[in-house]
């Protein structure tokens, strides 16, 4: 009885174990193939559209919406301390640092994320992957490489966006709708928020976001058991761990960033 | 070809709008466009008393920002913190017998270092030392003494 629980404990943590192993393999033959994908920028721009471009919507949308619920929150409570003006330095402090990258990762996870893994499941259970390796192509590669460093690129530019338009969100409530003063709003925030303290490292962030939201739904698309339900879990599965990890290396990269 | 160039153009479009939002964290929301670390000259002042002051925090006079304070040492010979001040290049005539005071901005705001201007001539150039400094309040230590004060008025 003992023994049966040992062995089912055993099992799971080895699986696990292996799991983050072929995970790291397919990794390093997805940057290995970064050479071959510089000769044909034509395949990286077909992924940037996919993931970045076909993004752009809901990004700048809930950019705005919680810019603005940012705005209006902030100002009922600093508004009790008649603190009004330090609204501008809390919405983007908060954006820049913290909302901007993770909640553009998880929506790009949502959005993005999941139908790459459901694409590339489904070219594994279709035989298409194998296929290609039919003709000698290699499907790392040719079909991998490109959707990473398309997310990897995307990611940053869609957070900058993301923190953009909620700082103009927070000014339109702020400034526009609970009268706080225009210029407080803009210096106060640019006394205190640091170029490379706080937006570099928002950067640095949404970087190691991307590399982690499409190294996750592809490899979860690429181990897939190749049939409809595998698929269906394995896009399940990439966005419920993209999203852990997300938050888990939000954590710590922000203990290490702000931590002094 | 005609989808391709339409893909083209959206993703051109993608990376503009990325990078002026990128543009617009870095001058409008941030401080890149203010004077960057690094240039200026430096002054050094010995405080008995520091309080919270912290590195980067202002250096202003007349309610000016002239720069901020770079680094902040101690001295284990004197027991005084040795604070590096940094001022912006344009600011060069402050007088040789300026006073440093640490301030606090409002009642419970962060610490700053204030200038008042001497009369004297010459003026402080890059290394140079203000020689009169005045510490940071500490409130305890004012609570403190407040409490004295009314004690020994009392028992008089």
């Amino acid at each position: 009885m003992v023994i049966d629980a040992l062995v089912r404990l055993g099992r799971s943590g080895l699986t696990a174990l292996a799991g983050i192993g072929r995970a790291h393999v397919l990794l390093a033959g997805i940057v290995g193939g970064l050479p071959e994908l510089l000769p044909r920028p034509r395949l990286l721009l077909a992924q940037i559209y996919n993931i970045g471009v076909l993004s752009v919507l809901i990004i700048a949308v809930s950019g705005l919406f919680v810019g603005m619920v940012l705005g209006l929150q902030g100002y009922y409570v600093l508004n009790q301390f008649g603190a009004d003006e330090s609204l501008g330095i809390m919405v983007a402090a908060s954006l820049v640092r913290e909302l901007g990258p993770v909640v553009t990762a998880l929506l790009v996870a949502g959005r993005a994320g999941s139908a790459l893994t459901a694409e590339i499941g489904l070219m594994k259970a279709t035989e298409q992957l194998s296929a290609l390796e039919m003709m000698a192509v290699d499907p790392v590669r040719r079909v991998l490489t490109p959707r990473f460093f398309g997310g990897f690129l995307a990611m940053p530019l869609l957070a900058a966006m993301f923190s953009a338009l909620g700082v103009l969100g927070g000014w339109f409530v702020g400034v526009g709708l609970l009268g706080v003063d225009d210029g407080a709003f803009w210096s106060q925030m640019q006394a205190k928020l640091d170029f490379r303290e706080d937006v570099i490292n928002g950067v640095i962030k949404s970087l190691v976001f991307g590399v982690v939201v499409t190294w996750i739904a592809l490899f979860e698309g690429y181990d897939a058991t190749p049939t409809s339900a595998g698929v269906s879990r394995a896009t399940t599965r990439s966005v419920v761990h993209a999203a852990l990890a997300v938050l888990g290396l939000d954590f710590i990269l922000t203990a290490l960033m702000f931590g002094d | 070809m005609g989808t391709t160039r339409t893909m083209e153009i959206l993703v051109g479009a993608f990376m503009v709008a990325g990078f002026v939002a990128l543009f617009f964290l870095a001058m409008r929301v941030s401080n890149l466009s203010a004077a960057g670390a690094g240039d200026g000259y430096a002054l050094l002042a010995r405080f008995d008393n520091i309080g919270s002051l912290k590195v980067r925090a202002p250096v202003s006079m007349a309610g000016v920002r002239l720069g901020r304070v770079e680094a902040i040492d101690f001295d284990q010979e004197t027991y005084q913190a040795v604070v590096t001040l940094r001022i912006a290049p344009a600011y060069d005539q402050i007088p040789t017998d300026t006073f440093a005071n640490i301030y606090t901005a409002g009642l419970l705001g962060e610490q700053y270092v204030a200038l008042d201007p001497g009369g004297s001539p010459d003026y402080l150039a890059n290394g140079d030392q203000i020689q009169h400094t005045q510490s940071a309040l500490v409130l305890e230590r004012m609570i403190g003494q407040f409490l004295f004060n009314q004690a020994q008025e009392s028992s008089q």
